[in-house]
């Protein structure tokens, strides 16, 4: 198990898994702070993988099926802030319409543009190459984690600590903070809180967008239906524990991804798929325990 | 924004263009694929209610014994104040469940099969208070709990009928056969079978408990103010506990009906994919919790997903259109009936 651990290659597979769910939980933080719950991160990565592959079918390049993805979970993301925001339906249920969309029009759009069911690959579709770092992959170990990952990865790093000074120092980051905190002060300074919000959303698509385009044109080269299998579940799982900052975000992420990727790798020692299928979900339910007791304990220091 | 109750033309008219809106995108859709709309329409009317000696008519009653099942496993979570979105786990262990029982019990096909449907809705109520002990007792949301919990249990189930249980000369992956004598009958003269009689069952047990019962009273004042139901005594950790056990026995009996009544063995993905607890929960948002509402409503989810599969028979149109029109419909619908459902939820500030 430890040589397992240590083994580079690994290593080297933990940002394929940690890229999908750290964008599309950063898009949940930036609704989180905004005070809008979203969770349909599930579907916005799912339409997302799907429209990086009709992207970069027709036009041959991974960057337009990127910008594909991050248009298609930007409309998710308006589609949100419509009926959320503008017609005040219930975030919960929006969300749960937002995901049951997301999965019906992924299929639907599939048999009726590439006329297949369940599963579309070409070679047609282009996807995004391993980017390598000059230097840094010299560096034993780390290189190899770091170096000769997709672009998307370094974009998704790059994010952490830009969201991080963003919220922090910048004044639409203060307002984010402020119409999730106190959307009436926000209001009395002349600023419309649910504009904020529609910000907070159209970016929440475009990040979880990509995180789609890394699962589909990046991660592999195809699209199968409902292949986002819970990531965007485990998004919201990150969100809701760090409750939307960008560090300790980066760091359930980068355990939640650890995990899958660990799956994955197992599969390999004869332990049945299945079994290596569900260690995600039992390492997030572990995660969620864990950290409840922590806190628990944590406050009951604080009152003594 | 808010609405009020009174019935005049103001009210009526935001419903006609909420109509208006629903059917323009389903327009939309239909020209997207080229189908000729008037075959694509009158093949949605005859896959609903249709077909040869009303056939079609029959499958949407088969599918909404699952549907309504299900939607009346979320409601009495939701009405109290429960965001338990695990039905799919707790179907599926049902399902799983009433499979094994009944392959692997000697004895009397009718002891096999009650034990078989005992076990399924035990399964299934077990499933969903393993979410309630993770909110009460280790502080994990019920909202992602329930949900996270969806995934080990399908794993589980497709292993199960992966190895030890599958039916290898069948080259699927699922289980072998449950003996021929505990099927289901079907109604005289048509393909439906009985299993929606449970459906009924469960459907008159959730409008009495909700409507007629100090229990289910007091589950409701639960989801209305879980605060006020503490503060007057009521005991809520315990209300939480029965309230989910008894909406995984449902959904767990849903489980049996699809196995006993529609495929006669546990399929690798069959309670899954159809999306049957999904459906469920958008039926019981369609109508607000208002319980005596949530069988029509399931029964309408049915007949719109048999009605997509006739369009696709008659038109050419995939059948997926179904989900995208049903997530339509919540988006336009729920925004006018919905209201408070989100207060108390997923923050995980519920009990713990």
């Amino acid at each position: 198990m430890l040589d397992l651990l240590l083994d580079p290659s690994f290593a080297a597979s933990i940002p394929r898994f940690v890229t999908p769910i750290l964008l599309a939980a950063l898009g949940g933080a930036l609704c989180e702070r905004a005070g809008v719950f979203n969770i349909a991160l599930e579907g916005f990565l799912l339409m997302g993988a799907f429209a990086a592959v009709l992207g970069s079918y027709f036009s041959g390049s991974p960057y337009v099926g990127a910008l594909a993805a991050m248009l298609a979970g930007m409309a998710l993301g308006l589609v949100f802030a419509e009926f959320n925001l503008r017609r005040g339906g219930d975030s919960i249920v929006v969300s749960i319409a937002i995901n049951l969309l997301a999965a019906g029009l992924t299929t639907f759009l599939l048999r009726a543009i590439f006329d297949v069911t369940g599963a579309f690959s070409d070679a047609g579709i282009v996807g995004f190459g391993p980017v390598r770092l000059p230097l840094i992959e010299d560096i034993p170990f780390v290189g190899q984690i770091l170096s000769g990952q997709s672009a998307l990865f370094y974009v998704a790093l790059l994010c952490v600590p830009l969201m991080h000074v963003f919220l922090a120092r910048h004044r639409l980051g203060l307002r984010i903070r402020a119409a999730g905190e106190n959307a009436e002060a926000l209001r009395a300074g002349g600023v419309e809180p649910r504009r904020v919000q529609l910000v907070a959303l159209l970016a929440c698509g475009a990040l979880c967008g990509l995180g789609g385009a890394q699962l589909s044109i990046a991660n592999v080269n195809l699209f199968v239906e409902n292949m986002s299998a819970g990531r965007g579940w485990i998004a919201v799982v990150a969100v809701l524990l760090t409750r939307g900052r960008p560090w300790p975000l980066f760091f359930i992420a980068l355990l939640f991804g650890a995990v899958d990727s660990l799956s994955f790798r197992v599969q390999g020692l004869g332990l049945a798929q299945q079994f290596t299928d569900m260690m995600p979900y039992l390492a997030t339910l572990i995660v969620l325990v864990a950290l409840s007791w922590w806190r628990a304990r944590r406050a009951r220091g604080e009152t003594r | 924004m808010m609405e009020t109750g009174a019935l005049n033309l103001r009210n009526v008219l935001p419903w006609l263009w909420t109509v208006l809106w629903i059917a323009s995108i389903v327009l939309a859709l239909l020209l997207f694929v080229g189908a000729p709309v008037g075959e694509a329409l009158s093949g949605f009317w005859q896959g609903a209610f249709g077909g040869r000696r009303h056939a079609y008519l029959m499958a949407t009653l088969s599918r909404s014994a699952l549907i309504v099942g299900m939607a009346i496993s979320v409601m009495l979570s939701f009405r109290a104040g429960l965001f338990n979105i695990g039905g799919e786990g707790q179907l599926v262990a049902g399902g799983l469940a009433a499979g094994l029982i009944a392959i692997l019990l000697p004895g009397p096909p009718l002891v096999v099969l009650a034990a078989a449907i005992a076990g399924a809705m035990l399964a299934g109520a077990a499933w969903a208070l393993l979410a309630g002990v993770l909110q009460l007792y280790m502080g994990v949301p019920l909202l992602v709990g329930s949900l996270l919990l969806n995934y080990p249990i399908r794993y589980i189930g497709s292993y199960l009928v992966a190895h030890p249980f599958r039916d290898v000369p069948s080259g699927m992956v699922q289980s072998y056969l449950v003996p021929q004598a505990t099927w289901f009958a079907y109604f005289p003269g048509t393909r439906l079978d009985i299993g929606i009689l449970f459906t009924l069952t469960a459907t008159a047990f959730a409008l009495v408990y909700s409507y007629g019962t100090l229990h289910g009273y007091h589950t409701r004042l639960n989801g209305l103010s879980a605060d006020f139901a503490r503060t007057v005594g009521l005991p809520v950790r315990r209300l939480t506990l029965q309230t989910l056990a008894i909406s995984g026995a449902i959904a767990g009996l849903v489980g049996a009906i699809a196995v006993f009544g529609i495929h006669h063995r546990y399929i690798d993905g069959m309670l899954v994919q159809p999306l049957y607890a999904w459906t469920g929960i958008i039926a019981v948002l369609l109508v607000g919790m208002v319980p005596w509402a949530v069988p029509i409503s399931g029964f309408f989810f049915a007949a719109v997903q048999t009605g997509a599969a006739g369009m696709e028979r008659a038109a050419g149109v995939p059948k997926e259109i179904a989900l995208v029109i049903q997530a339509v419909i919540i988006l336009f619908v729920a925004s006018r009936v919905s209201g408070a459902l989100s207060s108390r939820a997923g923050r995980g500030d519920g009990d713990a």
